[in-house]
């Protein structure tokens, strides 16, 4: 077996742009449902009106990058703003219900054939990001260790990082400051919060909105790191795989979304690497290559399961902190 | 305590020991508030005034609307009918938390302390107009810092006086149920409140501890906040408070000073039951009796 390959494989995987967008996702999902309570079931539609909004400026409407990215980041607050201030006023599962509805109509309503025009059906859009990569300052392929990227992913990835940074700067600063204090008591006590004279609608539309908008750069780097908009990129499992991240990273950790995706791809390439070779070189005879695909996530299913039994809070969680909330 | 503060207490003397009375400076006046369950009438209070500067008790039998009541005056709850003004300002159909900045602030039955904040940081969110609470502020400590310390200072000065100075940087949630309730009194404070409603705040308190907490509710008082306080327990009331008021089925059935409200014929039926002291069948020909009449 060749273990060097599946640990360098499952390295880049770890550091590289799946782990870049799940990272940015799950920093804005931390924001919701870590610090504030929110259940957003519909992040995926963030990342998916973002990554449009971007394509369409680009590819159809001809403008710039920089316009695109605007345009991308507008359609993240409006989408937040629509799916918030008629459910944030009620309990907590209708903003779940509408959220993930709303992502699915979303993704349909992207990969239709009477909007083929526009978003290019079920094939997306393609090869619009030619701008971003003119300002690559790689020029041939970067390796570090035992990892190696191509020059136009190295520049994503180096990108991609700088925004994981940046972000979670936000979030540290937000979550430190009075507004931060008002959003963690919100997830405690809305009716505590209420009586002590702040607006919990205005501060929980606002905590929806930041976390719409920092997931949504996900959607960028998705878009243009892979050079190609795919509806069905953004379906449910990409919502469900940023929670994964998250709750395995630690929720309402600044560092959480980071760890988290890290692990998870890392970990989840491992077991695929790890699963093919065994199976290519017969050391496991009673699955077939085809199925290792399936395989790594039950795999991936059953460690998650154990790590929620044996580490509830997450790898940077607080046991104490956890425990106070069954009383 | 001041001048000035004994002085509206004192005013109550004049006032008569009746339902709806009015009250020489009120600083909550509620009319015809009506909230119904369905068919089930939970409150439905005529007129009642609150005088400034008192600690008034506001007592009856469980079930009687007291909590209802409350949750309706603080905008938790929508009466059916009704409107209340607090301090000159018109409340009905005002949301909780603008409730709250007008000066009238409530604890709740069951205690709301924030279990994972600390001590410290549940003070902190009661204060007002905090610069550092809005979105793009928060991401500039320089622009709420040194409000931030000031706050900090108010709120040890109020854990001090609370005896909960030395719990400062625990976490709410690993404090006893006697000491939530009291974070939740002095975190309401932070609000710098007019008014100050609690809602049972002797309610699963250790015994021992009822005694210092009666003690910080006239220590509040005594700074200057009016106190209005819900409670079941006759006896509770008997020593703290300036003024009772007494529901029962959602009516105001009777007011006044505490050791005549103990006295009162309606109040004791209200605890007991009209017939508490009569033989069943005259029980019986009595409601019959009562039926006809109407």
């Amino acid at each position: 077996m060749d273990w060097g390959n599946v640990f360098s494989q499952a390295i880049t995987q770890g550091i590289g742009i799946q782990a870049v967008i799940f990272a940015l996702a799950a920093i804005g999902l931390n924001v919701q449902f870590g610090y504030t309570g929110l259940l957003n079931f519909g992040q995926s539609g963030f990342l998916a009106v973002a990554a449009y909004g971007l394509g369409v400026s680009i590819a159809m409407m001809g403008w710039s990058l920089w316009v695109g990215l605007l345009v991308g980041i507008a359609a993240a607050v409006v989408l937040a703003l629509l799916l918030g201030a008629p459910t944030l006023r009620l309990r907590a599962d209708y903003l779940a219900i509408v959220t993930i509805a709303a992502a699915e109509i979303l993704r349909l309503t992207f990969r239709s054939v009477s909007l083929d025009p526009i978003f290019g059906g079920s094939d997306g859009i393609n090869r619009f990001a030619d701008d971003f990569y003119s300002f690559n300052p790689y020029s041939s392929p970067v390796s570090i260790g035992p990892v190696s990227f191509s020059e136009n992913d190295m520049w994503i990835v180096t990108i991609g990082w700088i925004l994981v940074v940046v972000m979670s700067v936000l979030v540290f600063l937000m979550m430190r400051s009075p507004w931060g204090r008002v959003i963690k008591a919100i997830r405690e006590d809305e009716d505590a919060v209420r009586s002590l004279g702040k607006s919990v609608y205005a501060y929980k539309l606002q905590a929806l909105t930041i976390g719409g908008v920092m997931g949504c750069f996900g959607g960028f780097v998705a878009a243009i790191a892979f050079q190609s908009i795919q509806p069905d990129y953004y379906s449910t499992d990409l919502t469900f795989f940023a929670y994964a991240v998250l709750i395995l990273g630690g929720a309402a950790r600044v560092l959480g979304p980071i760890v988290g995706s890290v692990v998870f791809w890392f970990g989840l390439v491992l077991i695929d690497g790890t699963l093919s070779n065994a199976v290519s070189s017969g050391t496991i005879d009673f699955i077939r290559n085809d199925q290792v695909g399936q395989i790594r996530y039950w795999i991936l299913g059953i460690s998650l399961m154990l790590l929620m039994i044996y580490r509830p809070q997450g790898i940077l969680g607080d046991k104490k902190e956890l425990s106070l909330d069954a009383r | 305590m001041p001048d000035d503060l004994r002085h509206l207490i004192d005013a109550l003397d004049d006032v008569a020991h009746e339902p709806g009375v009015s009250k020489p400076d009120p600083i909550l006046v509620v009319d015809h508030v009506k909230r119904q369950f369905g068919g089930l009438t939970a409150v439905d209070v005529q007129h009642v005034e609150i005088q400034r500067g008192t600690i008034t008790a506001l007592i009856g039998p469980n079930g009687a609307g007291k909590t209802t009541f409350f949750n309706l005056l603080t905008g938790f709850d929508k009466p059916n009918e009704g409107s209340w003004t607090f301090d000159g300002h018109q409340l009905a159909g005002v949301r909780p938390h603008k409730v709250a900045k007008y000066g009238m602030v409530r604890t709740f039955q069951l205690t709301k302390a924030l279990s994972r904040l600390t001590v410290m940081e549940n003070m902190r969110l009661g204060a007002q107009d905090q610069r550092g609470e809005s979105l793009f502020a928060s991401i500039f400590p320089f622009l709420w810092r040194g409000q931030e310390n000031e706050i900090t200072e108010q709120a040890l000065q109020l854990l001090d006086s609370f005896n909960l100075a030395a719990k400062q940087d625990e976490l709410a949630g690993s404090l006893s149920g006697g000491q939530r309730k009291l974070l939740e009194m002095a975190r309401a404070l932070m609000v710098r409140p007019d008014m100050i409603m609690l809602d049972e705040p002797m309610a699963g308190v250790n015994p021992a501890l009822t005694q210092s907490l009666l003690d910080h509710v006239r220590e509040v008082r005594d700074r200057g906040t009016t106190v209005l306080f819900v409670e079941h327990d006759m006896d509770m009331v008997r020593d703290v408070s300036d003024w009772v008021i007494v529901m029962s089925q959602g009516q105001v059935i009777a007011e006044g000073p505490p050791h005549d409200v103990m006295g009162n014929e309606a109040v004791i039926d209200a605890y007991l039951g009209t017939h508490h002291d009569k033989p069943l069948t005259d029980t019986g020909e009595a409601l019959t009796a009562h039926h006809e009449e109407q």
